[in-house]
């Protein structure tokens, strides 16, 4: 870099910054939502068609960037689950296990198309039920959904390829919990590859953004799936817990915290039901000296300041070599300067809305608990909108491994940052937790990225690169962030019982 | 000429290349057949867990970085070294109450058995890994890595042959284990170690303890360093315990029903990749 | 070939000379999608009427052919002062761009104007030639009138690593420009990769450039955004460790306005408000100005526009 050579100019203006906040800007540039009905009340989505919750409660659906109400949504019950379990069992007997691969995959492919004919739709809601900017959820979330359907869709009728030496059948009755960060995509990822093996489903939402997948119920249908295969109950933990231990589910699918992954692997105990968990996540981001600056400063905005931070495999904590950590950080806050934060619908907003009041105080309390840990807190000017739960792009330096901040997942757009002086280092800090979902590598050594990601313990390794995500690349954890792999081929096997 | 008096085997344990006695001081009685004692064998405690799983996190960066190729040869050498003493393992298996036909079989299929796991090592990668055609500029595969520490929980029947088959799938993954012997019949599982130990196999790689089921399963398997658990041992109390402990860390749990293990379904890939994690790598692709 | 004046031209290979800067490594990729992220920035209402205008203004109004001839400058020269008729609140246009020979009739064209004219030279758009005969042109261009000139750098030296050569030739013309001002044009299309683009403008900026350039406009690509947006990374890194501002000019390819608003979003959000100037920005294009006229009517008065309404010159 031209600062670091020797003979460097000086001169009167050498702390000149650069202005992101005055002259030519940009206008609101709303995404139009007016054409978005929602009713007052859903219902579970329950063998092929819309029912009233047994107990008649509901909750309700808030819009994090507006906090006020959306809809309300069917408070799931044991007979709701139960009733969901059976119609599912019930498909899975009478029609879809029976049904010939390719017949299984035609209705695969007709959701992924009807997925992308509805997109912009389905991504409005996305953002208005959970915050996300549209400009991720309309590139990202629901693109991905639908590539996804696509691509397990032709899986359907392949399925003696995928194993050598055995033959694949499926298990039957697959209960799944998906979490708030990413509605569409996380149902995209568990329902695809189970119908694709010839499983039924059960599943369940999160409270918060439950509107999308009620959504997809209906392409369901519009598709002419079969009554039963694909079911949505809808509702909070309990209605979670009440799935996880019917007796009638084959399978647990749950992407969540690490810390409800372990009540539901606890639960499971015993009973031999066989479960995929993708849990938390305090991904380290390595950045070598060598490395390609400027695309690593936008891989680090990438990799903590996507989805407002609400991603498992963030990379949440900043490894950066100490001879160009000064540089690295200055340029890290002038990149952070132009990040945008509002309204989710607006074309250009960067990060939008927390997705929740729980989630805002939780951020909330990590802020407090870093500065109280002593580390130097530094936030972007970012303007805020007045209401909402809104949270400006946080860093943390002069922090350690044995602060909280470091240790914990924030699953906020709050990013800690270290210093290492080796690769060794680098590599012993990173896999220094009990975490092992991502890890980011940046240098321009091609056999230094090699060893580097070989040596990290964990399931995803970008290099050069962040928060990447395609429906033919498996993603997974090591140790406490989860069991098994979604996505690509090996996606396939915790939806299949393998025979000789 | 008086009859010569034999010399008793003392068996230990084996861990991190060595053969400690129990830290616990404790032995319990090993009875053949018509109750014949056949030695003392350790009653290994909840520390004898400890330096276990510690030996064998000690070993696994080595052994997971080995080349695939060298991981073989020493899985081969492992067959070597039991041809050189199946007699030994033979008489220690007719003495533990099994027949001269079966022992033969068994000695013979145990020592097949790391042939056949040698052959994979260098293999399953290919098979069971992928480059995954991705949408974007990059460059994507994925390849498994071995999971860490297993938990190995052998049958309680089965002597030699159940523990080969679990050992040398979970080896030639590259990872390293901890392994109870049969509680009633562990002695040629102990002496399985010193093959090991004389076969190239880094210290740590594979622990041997023998003791009370009982007192080691909870220790080994709630044990917040160990990855993975390998159980055969069927008892739905067992089962489950192992489950609710595994939940502590998140362990990987394989059960794993323990009929005949001579039948050669149990030579599969399948053994090796169900202890691998798989990990995926993006790389750009430009100028 | 003229003896080269600097002992450290004629060193055939690169040296350790400040003129050669390590370069930091550039992924291609990475810049590509730092490119379409900065794409999707939706400019709409009084922003899109803003960064209309604000691009019309920064327009170096070009006209390079063998054809050109006294009545094609003096048209184009009209254009530059008033884009259009109709609309008297227009800005006119930063700059107009012509060969050494044609120099004269812009200058007297544009008398009065606060229009600058801008002079290619160095042989453009080869630069095949001695450096004598490019600092001659420099100079003939400078006593025809041009007060700014656009200068190619010699990319057959750079690509074969003879820095030292093209870091002394840049500065030799910089000599000769005294007051006048200096773009530098590093033909990026030619340069091969997004590193040499980089290593280019170091060399090009401390050589003493007020103005980097991409492109001449004979060479395709000519502008590309990811050539862009590493030459304003260069500008960045020298103003942030010198205090010194250079300007940017992308030129040869655009001729729409989407485009430039989003080279408008690339410079805001590398550079900031302090480059949003025609001081520091320039179009160098032709067929852009009218783009950006029936997009300004079509935010005027709501309707879509047709060509036939603006004059082509």
């Amino acid at each position: 870099m031209s600062d670091s050579s020797p003979d460097k100019p000086t001169s009167p203006n050498f702390d000149a910054a650069l202005d992101f906040r005055s002259g030519w800007s940009y206008s609101e540039a709303p995404e139009s939502s007016d054409y978005i009905e929602l009713d007052e009340n859903y219902g579970h989505y329950i063998d092929g068609r819309f029912v009233q919750p047994s107990k008649g409660r509901y909750l309700e659906s808030i819009n994090p960037a507006t906090e006020k109400s959306l809809a309300k949504i069917a408070d799931g019950t044991g007979e709701d689950v139960d009733a969901a379990v059976k119609a599912a069992g019930k498909a899975f007997k009478s029609k879809w296990s029976g049904l010939p691969g390719r017949e299984r995959g035609k209705y695969i492919y007709r959701i992924a198309r009807m997925i992308q004919e509805y997109a912009r739709e389905l991504a409005v809601l996305e953002s208005m039920d959970g915050g996300k900017p549209i400009r991720e959820s309309r590139d990202v979330d629901i693109p991905l959904t639908a590539a996804h359907f696509f691509y397990y869709a032709g899986w359907a009728d392949k399925l003696e390829y995928a194993f050598p030496g055995r033959k694949a059948e499926p298990l039957g009755v697959c209960g799944q919990i998906i979490p708030w960060n990413f509605p569409m995509l996380m149902l995209a990822w568990k329902i695809a590859p189970a119908l694709a093996t010839g499983n039924t489903v059960v599943l369940k939402p999160a409270e918060t953004t439950s509107l999308t997948a009620l959504r997809f119920a209906e392409i369901c249908s519009d598709a002419g799936l079969p009554d039963g295969v694909i079911n949505i109950v809808t509702g909070a933990g309990q209605t979670g817990s009440n799935l996880v231990n019917h007796p009638d589910i084959d399978k647990i699918a749950f992407t969540g915290s690490t810390e409800v992954g372990k009540i539901i692997q606890k639960s499971l105990a015993g009973s031999g039901k066989r479960y995929t968990l993708e849990l938390g996540g305090k991904g380290a981001n390595i950045i070598f000296e060598d490395a390609a600056i400027e695309q690593a400063v936008e891989g680090v905005i990438n990799a903590i300041f996507f989805n407002q931070g609400h991603v498992c495999c963030a990379g949440s904590r900043l490894l950066v070599q100490e001879s160009i950590a000064d540089l690295f950080i200055s340029r890290l806050k002038d990149r952070m300067e132009t990040l945008i934060v509002g309204d989710p619908l607006d074309k250009n907003t960067d990060i939008g809305a927390i997705n929740s009041k729980a989630q805002y105080d939780r951020i909330l309390n990590y802020l407090e608990i870093g500065v109280e840990e002593g580390a130097a807190i530094y936030q972007t000017q970012a303007e805020l909108p007045k209401s909402g739960y809104f949270c400006r792009p946080t860093l943390f330096t002069d922090v350690g491994q044995s602060n909280r901040i470091v240790n914990e997942e924030i699953f906020g757009p709050v990013l800690t940052i270290q210093t290492f002086r080796t690769p060794d280092e680098a590599v012993e800090k990173a896999n220094n937790t009990p975490y092992g979902l991502s890890g980011g590598v940046w240098t321009d050594k091609g056999s230094k990225i090699f060893q580097t990601g070989r040596a990290l313990r964990a399931g995803v390794i970008w290099s050069n690169t962040f928060n990447k995500f395609d429906p033919t690349s498996p993603f997974g954890g090591y140790k406490e962030s989860g069991v098994g792999r979604e996505g690509g081929l090996h996606g396939l096997y915790p939806y299949v019982h393998l025979t000789s | 000429m008086a009859d010569r008096v034999d010399v008793l085997k003392t068996y230990k344990t084996y861990v991190g290349g060595a053969f400690p006695r129990s830290e616990s001081g404790r032995t319990y009685k090993v009875y053949g057949k018509n109750d014949q004692l056949l030695a003392n064998a350790c009653r290994c405690s909840r520390k004898d867990i400890r330096d276990a799983v510690e030996a064998s996190r000690a070993a696994f960066s080595g052994w997971k970085s080995l080349s695939a190729h060298h991981r073989g040869q020493i899985l081969y050498r492992i067959s070597e070294m039991l041809e050189g003493r199946k007699e030994q393992f033979v008489e220690e298996l007719i003495k533990s109450g099994i027949s001269k036909k079966q022992s033969r079989m068994e000695v013979d299929a145990a020592i097949d058995r790391f042939i056949y796991f040698a052959g994979w090592t260098d293999k399953y990668a290919q098979i069971y890994g992928s480059i995954n055609p991705v949408a974007s500029d990059h460059f994507n595969f994925s390849y498994p890595e071995p999971i860490g520490i297993l938990a190995v929980i052998p049958p309680e029947t089965s002597r030699l042959i159940g523990p080969v088959s679990m050992i040398a799938p979970a080896i030639a993954g590259g990872n390293t284990l901890v392994m109870l012997a049969s509680q009633t019949h562990p002695l040629a599982a102990i002496t399985l170690g010193e093959v090991l130990h004389v076969s190239d196999l880094p210290a740590g790689v594979v622990n041997i303890l023998s003791g009370y089921r009982d007192e080691l399963i909870p220790v080994l398997t709630s044990h917040m360093d160990v990855n993975a658990i390998w159980n055969s041992v069927e008892k739905q109390e067992v089962m489950k315990q192992i489950d609710e402990n595994a939940a502590l860390n998140i362990k990987r749990v394989v059960h794993t029903e323990q009929d005949d293990w001579l039948d050669p379904r149990h030579e599969n890939p399948y053994s090796i990749v169900q202890f691998q994690e798989i990990k995926t790598t993006w790389h750009p692709s430009g100028y | 070939m003229t003896k080269p004046s600097s002992e450290l031209i004629s060193s055939q290979q690169p040296s350790l000379h400040k003129a050669y800067l390590p370069v930091s490594p550039i992924d291609e990729v990475g810049v590509r999608e730092r490119v379409a992220r900065l794409n999707r920035r939706s400019i709409k209402k009084d922003s899109k009427k803003e960064a209309l205008k604000l691009a019309l203004s920064m327009i170096d109004l070009t006209t390079l052919e063998g054809k050109d001839s006294t009545g094609k400058v003096i048209q184009l020269c009209r254009k530059a002062a008033r884009p259009h008729a109709g609309m008297a609140s227009l800005p006119h246009v930063a700059a107009v761009c012509v060969y050494p020979s044609m120099v004269s009739t812009a200058r007297k064209q544009l008398e009065g104007t606060g229009i600058f004219t801008a002079s290619v030279a160095t042989s453009f758009p080869a630069g095949m030639v001695s450096l004598k005969q490019k600092l001659d042109d420099t100079r003939y261009a400078i006593e025809q009138g041009a007060e700014e000139i656009d200068m190619v750098i010699s990319r057959g030296e750079f690509l074969k690593g003879n820095y030292s050569y093209v870091y002394d030739e840049i500065a030799s013309i910089r000599e000769v420009c005294q007051e006048v001002h200096l773009k530098v044009i590093l033909e990026t299309g030619e340069l091969g990769t997004l590193e040499h683009v980089r290593k280019a403008s170091d060399l090009a900026i401390r050589a003493g450039a007020d103005f980097i350039k991409t492109s001449t406009g004979k060479i395709a690509p000519a502008a590309t955004q990811p050539a862009t947006l590493v030459m304003l990374e260069a500008i960045r890194d020298h103003y942030l460790a010198t205090g010194h501002k250079v300007g940017m000019k992308p030129a040869g390819g655009i001729r729409k306005a989407k485009q430039a608003l989003q080279y408008l979003v690339l410079l805001r959000e590398t550079l900031g408000a302090g480059w949003v100037t025609p001081e520091y920005f320039r179009f160098g294009a032709s067929s852009l100005a009218n783009d950006l006229l029936m997009q300004i009517l079509k935010q005027e008065t709501g309707v879509y526009q047709s060509a036939d309404y603006f004059s082509i010159d």
